[in-house]
Parts: C-alpha cells; sequence; structure tokens
C-alpha cells in the first residue's frame, strides 16, 4: 500500500484498483525483475509496517466491547487487516477505550496508556468514552475519555457496530499513512 | 410473576407464624402486591434476622440483598430493606427498619456472611454505619470519594470531575464545570402531563360542533 517505486508515486494516497494501480504494480514487479531491489522512502516503509499491524490494546469496559469483539470475529476479522489484540500495553500501537470510563477506572487507563510505546495512538468508541454519553451528568464517570488521554479518532455510537469501529481503524490507519513519520 | 391460590395462603400463614414468633419485635407486618414485607425495630434486627433465617417453618436462608430507601422529610430518614429467600419453602419476606444518619445498625454479618459487601454498598451510598462490620470500606465509588451519592440531597453531578494533569502527570480530580446544565425532560414523560400531540385532548373548543349536534 504505501510502498512505491520511487519517485512517481506519492505512498500518502494510495492508488485505487485500476488500469494506473496495474501500471504501477507492473513497473515495481518489472524492477524487482531486473534489479532484485525496489526504492521507497522510510517514512512509506514505516508507515506501510505501522498501519498494516496495528495492535490494539484491549480496553472493552462496557457493552461497546461486545460490539468490539465482533469487530474481532470471523465476520469482520480485523485479523486480516493486522489488527491483532493483545493483552499488554508494551505491545500495543493503539489503545481502543470502548465503553464507560468511570472515575475509578480513569487512572488505570491513564496508566496502560503511559505503558505504550511510542508510536501510540487511541480509538475512543461510543458515546460514552466520547464524552460521557448516557452518563454525561452521573458524579461518578469520566465525562470523555479526551479528558486524561488525546484521543485520534471517536467512533460515535451506543453502541457503534462492528462495521464502525472496523471504518474507524481505517480512518486511523489513513490519518496515519497522512500524517506518519519516522521523526517524532 | 402472579402467585397462584395455594401460594398466597401460604403467604398468609407464613405472615401470622412471622408474627406469632415475634410477637415483640414487629411493628408493622403487610402483604401488598403478593408480597410479604414486615417492620421491626431496630434493635432486633439481629434476632429477627436468625429466627428468620432458622425457624423451621421460615427457614430463609439466603440473604438476596440490603438496600436503603432515603425519606428526607422523616423523622428518621433511611429505610433499611433486607430481602430474604428461602429456597425450602419457595418463599420470600422482605424485613424493613429505619435509621438516620448518626444511629447505627447492628451488622447482619454474624448471621448471613454475604452481608459484608452488601452493608458495604449501602454505607457506600447512603452513609449508613454498621457496627462490627468486620470490613466497613466504601464498596463502588472512587478511593477517597467524599459523600453518598444516592442520598436525596447530594447532587447528580457530584462536585469534583477529573482530568489529566500534565504537571503532575497524574489524574487529578478538580471542581465540577459543566458546559451545559442537567435539563429534564420530562415533560415527555408518558406519567407526567398530557403526551406530546395530545395537549388538545379534553380542551372543549368555543364554538365547535359538538358530537351528536345535527346541521
Amino acid at each position: 500500500m504505501g510502498v512505491s517505486s520511487g519517485s512517481i508515486h506519492n505512498p500518502a494516497q494510495p492508488l485505487p484498483p485500476g488500469p494506473e494501480q496495474d501500471a504501477l504494480l507492473k513497473g515495481v514487479g518489472q524492477e524487482l525483475q531486473e534489479k532484485g531491489f525496489i526504492l521507497s522512502t522510510v517514512d512509506g516503509l514505516a508507515n506501510w509496517a505501522r498501519t498494516g499491524s496495528l495492535w490494539p490494546m484491549t480496553f472493552g469496559l462496557a457493552c461497546c466491547a461486545v460490539e468490539m469483539i465482533h469487530a474481532y470475529m470471523p465476520r469482520y476479522d480485523l485479523d486480516r487487516m493486522g489488527v491483532v489484540p493483545r493483552p499488554s500495553p508494551r505491545q500495543s500501537d493503539v489503545m481502543i477505550v470502548a465503553g464507560t470510563v468511570c472515575n475509578k477506572m480513569a487512572p488505570a487507563v491513564r496508566k496502560v496508556y503511559d505503558q505504550m510505546a511510542e508510536p501510540r495512538w487511541v480509538i475512543s468508541m461510543g458515546s460514552c468514552a466520547n464524552g460521557g454519553g448516557y452518563y454525561h451528568y452521573s458524579y461518578s464517570v469520566l465525562r470523555g475519555v479526551d479528558r486524561i488521554v488525546p484521543v485520534d479518532v471517536y467512533v460515535p455510537g451506543c453502541p457503534p457496530t462492528a462495521e464502525a469501529l472496523v471504518y474507524g481503524i481505517m480512518q486511523l490507519q489513513k490519518k496515519i499513512r497522512r500524517t506518519g513519520s519516522l521523526r517524532r | 410473576m402472579a402467585l397462584t391460590e395455594e401460594q398466597v395462603e401460604a403467604l398468609r400463614d407464613l405472615a401470622e407464624h412471622v408474627a406469632a414468633i415475634l410477637p415483640n419485635d414487629i411493628v408493622r407486618s403487610e402483604t401488598r402486591n403478593q408480597e410479604l414485607a414486615i417492620t421491626i425495630l431496630r434493635g432486633s434486627l439481629i434476632k429477627v434476622l436468625s429466627t428468620l433465617r432458622d425457624d423451621s417453618n421460615c427457614l430463609f436462608r439466603q440473604l438476596v440483598d440490603i438496600t436503603a430507601v432515603d425519606y428526607p422529610e422523616r423523622e428518621e430518614r433511611f429505610e433499611l430493606v433486607y430481602n430474604l429467600l428461602s429456597m425450602k419453602h419457595n418463599q420470600r419476606i422482605r424485613v424493613k427498619l429505619t435509621t438516620d444518619e448518626s444511629t447505627p445498625v447492628a451488622t447482619a454479618t454474624t448471621v448471613f456472611s454475604t452481608a459484608g459487601w452488601f452493608e458495604r454498598e449501602v454505607w457506600d451510598m447512603y452513609g449508613v454505619y454498621f457496627t462490627d462490620h468486620p470490613d466497613l470500606r466504601r464498596l463502588l465509588t472512587d478511593y477517597g470519594f467524599e459523600g453518598h451519592p444516592l442520598r436525596k440531597d447530594f447532587p447528580l453531578t457530584g462536585y469534583v470531575e477529573m482530568r489529566y494533569d500534565e504537571e503532575q502527570k497524574r489524574v487529578v480530580y478538580g471542581p465540577v464545570q459543566l458546559k451545559q446544565d442537567f435539563r429534564s425532560w420530562d415533560f415527555l414523560s408518558p406519567w407526567e402531563g398530557p403526551l406530546p400531540g395530545d395537549e388538545k385532548a379534553g380542551v372543549v373548543q368555543v364554538g365547535a360542533p359538538k358530537a351528536g349536534d345535527k346541521g
């Protein structure tokens, strides 16, 4: 996706399927045949690697977690996009906060985020994580997870469908492809 | 689920039996919606619970729940509710007693070991103190939480809210600041006022032809 043969094509904008893409792939193949190597940018390569294996920290807190599980299950199968749930923040790239974050849980959410290695992203899933949702006026619920961690993608819904979450992950991939770089 | 004829009969027998074995402890006994509830003196809680548990005609061996109700207008504002289940006789009973903020209640953990967390929850939510409880801490709210949220005088939104402090590098509490006040949409409630679209029901319009008018 992000890897392309050198100068002609901008890796931030993947080509849609069509004759243009075919020509590009053919060119890459030919180059590989003749020279044995292809040229790309380091950023392009890094973004390709990052978008191709977004390992999420599973943070299922409420009913949204069920929809998140649906997204991992065979029907939508996030595995095919390289999204494999991790049980440890040390191994994960993105935290999917799925559900109501209450005040008692907030320090734990922040701690998990702090333990994640850079580069890291956060997807806020569902109304409760986005802005408190149904519990906005509650004495014990955080009014949006963005009060404690920076959020990259908000997935609306109560709960969002599995498709919506998959779309959110694809939006995040797009964001990484557009803005990501090896430099910090 | 509605009780059968025999079950209603059995419940009536139970009410009489309980009144007979605990004559000096029960203040009131009533059966409403096919559910038996007895109100007892605060001091007789342990006696009543252990009698209900051990008496062969009762055998309420399970404490299903302890909760409380806040009636701010009453002299003793809290009403504690103990729900008991007898698996042996397939019956339930509700035991109630009253207390206030400063009057402690004897712990039921000596009779039912499950009462521990239930009483912690009641302490957390209402601030009713239980004497001799082995570990009376808050159960549900955050560590260091102040107040008792299910009291009627506790505001819905509480007093504090949480955010991440960039300088201290941790989440901290601050005073609550709402961008928009809580709005009550109760006028849409089907239990209060007319339903939307129903406003003109029952209003007699002047000059409108009455039903039955001819021409």
